[in-house]
């Protein structure tokens, strides 16, 4: 696979020297697989990295396109929140990660520096139960607002690992059988 | 009940008002009568989700201030079918044929993006031939999505001739589809690996005669509606989008190229044999409905251009990798020979098994980028599989763009944005 080294080698060269000189290599933590780079950030510097990477002239990453979450149900923190960029002027893909705690599953919401986040950022909260702090309007996506466990009363997250495949008995309306 | 005197026929009246306010007034559909002066309200209008100008089951619950637009706000979800949870729980293999039901209108296109996303995340590289297989498809989809977009969109804004033509055109397609897969509409053609079968002996000559006149029928669209007065009217500076902003929300596909910005990945990050095909990207700077009408008008011709240098280029070999590890054996060695059976028993059990990592691949769809982020764990199931539908985000651009407009606007909004909901809703 010629081109997709090819291509990881633009984007190395294009992110990873300007990154490190404005933010320190041990706060950056990059991964490659497959051709992809991946940037994983601690939760703080958040903002901090997405602002730069969506303005600074060499880098600007001006279209978000998705924001997903991992659930990895074993670790403590447990939620890892993907943002994935491209940059139109310079042709670059990049995904951006920062890992969220399942006791505190909060994370700074991007809106203010990408609008299309609004919609994703609800979908993850609606699937994983991350919160967006500062989202303008974070309300489930696709279920029902009242999708609850009937016995507990505790919201459901479909998308955890710890969600049955066939559903929670009750927790969806369904019409009554003639 | 006999009414005999005023005062019980004020009661009934009474009554009658009652219920029939007791209709009016429920979370659905309301007014809201503010103040004493009775045109200074707003009435709450639910769209949907049955509305035969929402493309399925959009629903969109607008504020009106007369006729004019002060809110809108679409709700999603009346097709969700948890795509993503089912695809951690079912092999690659298995999760094949849901990927038809994401974006209905251009299922092969969405075979190809998945079969080479679980290939990108596996590293099988597929031979020539079925490459070059992948590639005729992936445009005649797009074509067929192309002229169900302009006559849904057409038709919304009253022009219902331009529905039935494009329907005739896109049934030869689907005439095509069927000889080459044996359905119509859900194809499931492709295959990790491969495709699951060669083109037929007949579906070059079909796909020539297409092309052959596809371009006057196309002609014969643009005649029809390019110099409109009354289509033009309707969608000309409405829901008006700037590029700028178009990038802010996210935008891909026509809608992203209807305000003026060349973003294609066919051309920004090649796959198949896109690299090595002569087309163009076509962009309109109108940014309102008419642009992205014009967008998929000559993206057609564009995929025409494309399919034209395909057939002059027919590479020979087979259609399906041979990658033991990953890839299903044909049905005849399955039958004859002992290892290529036991390849496929445990291909079907434990399925193809990609090592643990995450990547991500997308191809540029009919309604823009069709992506999907795969997080193996070397099992034969997607840890976690995203799937970045191009309608979901299109779809956010609704709001802003209804917001001032006219009600009847709103139908060429959603036309021109022509969301799919099966893969809006996943």
């Amino acid at each position: 696979m010629k081109h997709l080294s090819e291509r990881l080698e633009r984007v190395k060269a294009a992110v990873l020297p300007r990154l490190n000189e404005a933010f320190g290599a041990d706060q950056l933590d990059a991964f490659e697989n497959r051709g992809e780079l991946s940037l994983r950030v601690p939760r703080e510097r958040l903002i901090e990295l997405m602002s730069m990477l969506r303005d600074d002239p060499s880098l600007r990453f001006n279209l978000l396109k998705d924001v997903c979450v991992v659930d990895w149900f074993r670790r403590n923190d447990r939620f890892e929140v993907v943002y994935n960029l491209w940059s139109i002027p310079h042709n670059l893909r990049l995904r951006v990660k920062c890992f969220v705690e399942e006791k505190n599953p909060h994370v700074e919401s991007v809106v203010g520096l990408w609008e299309s986040a609004n919609w994703y950022e609800r979908e993850a909260y609606d699937m994983h139960g991350v919160i967006f702090d500062g989202h303008p309007d974070l309300r489930r996506m696709y279920l029902p607002e009242d999708f609850v466990d009937p016995s507990t009363g505790e919201p459901l997250y479909p998308l955890r690992k710890e969600f049955p495949m066939m559903g929670v008995p009750g927790s969806m309306p369904m019409p009554e059988r003639n | 009940m006999n009414i005999n005197s005023t005062a019980t026929l004020e009661r009934v009246t009474d009554i009658r008002q009652r219920k029939i306010l007791s209709r009016i007034i429920d979370k659905d559909t309301m007014i809201s009568v503010e103040g004493r002066d009775p045109l200074d309200n707003t009435m709450i209008l639910n769209m949907g989700p049955q509305h035969p100008a929402t493309h399925g089951v959009l629903r969109v619950l607008l504020r009106l201030d007369g006729e004019t637009v002060e809110k809108c706000v679409p709700e999603l979800g009346y097709l969700h079918r948890g795509y993503e949870k089912l695809a951690e729980n079912i092999t690659y293999h298995e999760f094949l044929p849901h990927t038809d039901r994401l974006d209905y209108l251009s299922p092969l296109a969405n075979n190809v993006g998945y079969a080479l996303a679980v290939e990108h995340a596996a590293g099988i590289e597929i031979p020539r031939r079925a490459m070059w297989i992948r590639t005729m498809i992936a445009e005649l989809a797009r074509i067929s999505s192309h002229l169900m977009a302009m006559g849904a969109m057409a038709m919304d804004v009253g022009a219902v001739t331009m529905l039935l033509w494009t329907f005739r055109e896109r049934e030869k397609l689907y005439d095509i589809f069927e000889r080459m897969c044996g359905a119509r509409f859900t194809t499931s053609y492709t295959r990790v690996g491969g495709v699951a079968n060669d083109f037929p002996p007949e579906i070059i000559p079909m796909i020539r005669a297409f092309i052959e006149e596809f371009p006057k029928h196309l002609r014969d669209f643009e005649g029809l509606i390019n110099r409109n007065r009354i289509f033009i009217d309707r969608v000309s500076g409405v829901g008006y989008f700037s590029a700028e902003d178009a990038i802010r929300y996210g935008l891909t596909g026509p809608c992203l190229r209807g305000s003026g910005v060349a973003h294609d990945l066919r051309r920004d990050e090649p796959y198949l044999f896109y690299d090595e095909l002569d087309f163009d990207v076509i962009t309109y700077t109108g940014g309102d409905c008419l642009a992205r009408y014009m967008v998929r008008g000559d993206e057609m011709k564009e995929s025409l251009k494309i399919v034209r240098q395909l057939l002059e280029k027919i590479p020979d070999g087979p259609v399906m990798a041979n990658d033991a590890k990953h890839v299903m054996p044909g049905k005849t060695e399955i039958y004859t020979k002992m290892e290529e059976l036991i390849s496929d028993f445990m291909l079907i059990n434990y399925g193809t098994m990609p090592e643990p990592g995450e990547s991500y691949f997308a191809i540029e769809g009919s309604k823009g980028e069709l992506g999907f982020y795969i997080v193996a764990d070397g099992t034969g199931h997607a840890y976690r599989m995203k799937i970045k539908s191009p309608s979901f985000c299109n779809l956010q651009a609704l709001t802003p763009m209804c917001e001032g407009a006219m009600i009847s606007d709103v139908v060429a909004i959603i036309g021109a944005i022509d969301p799919v909901m099966g893969e809006a809703d996943k």
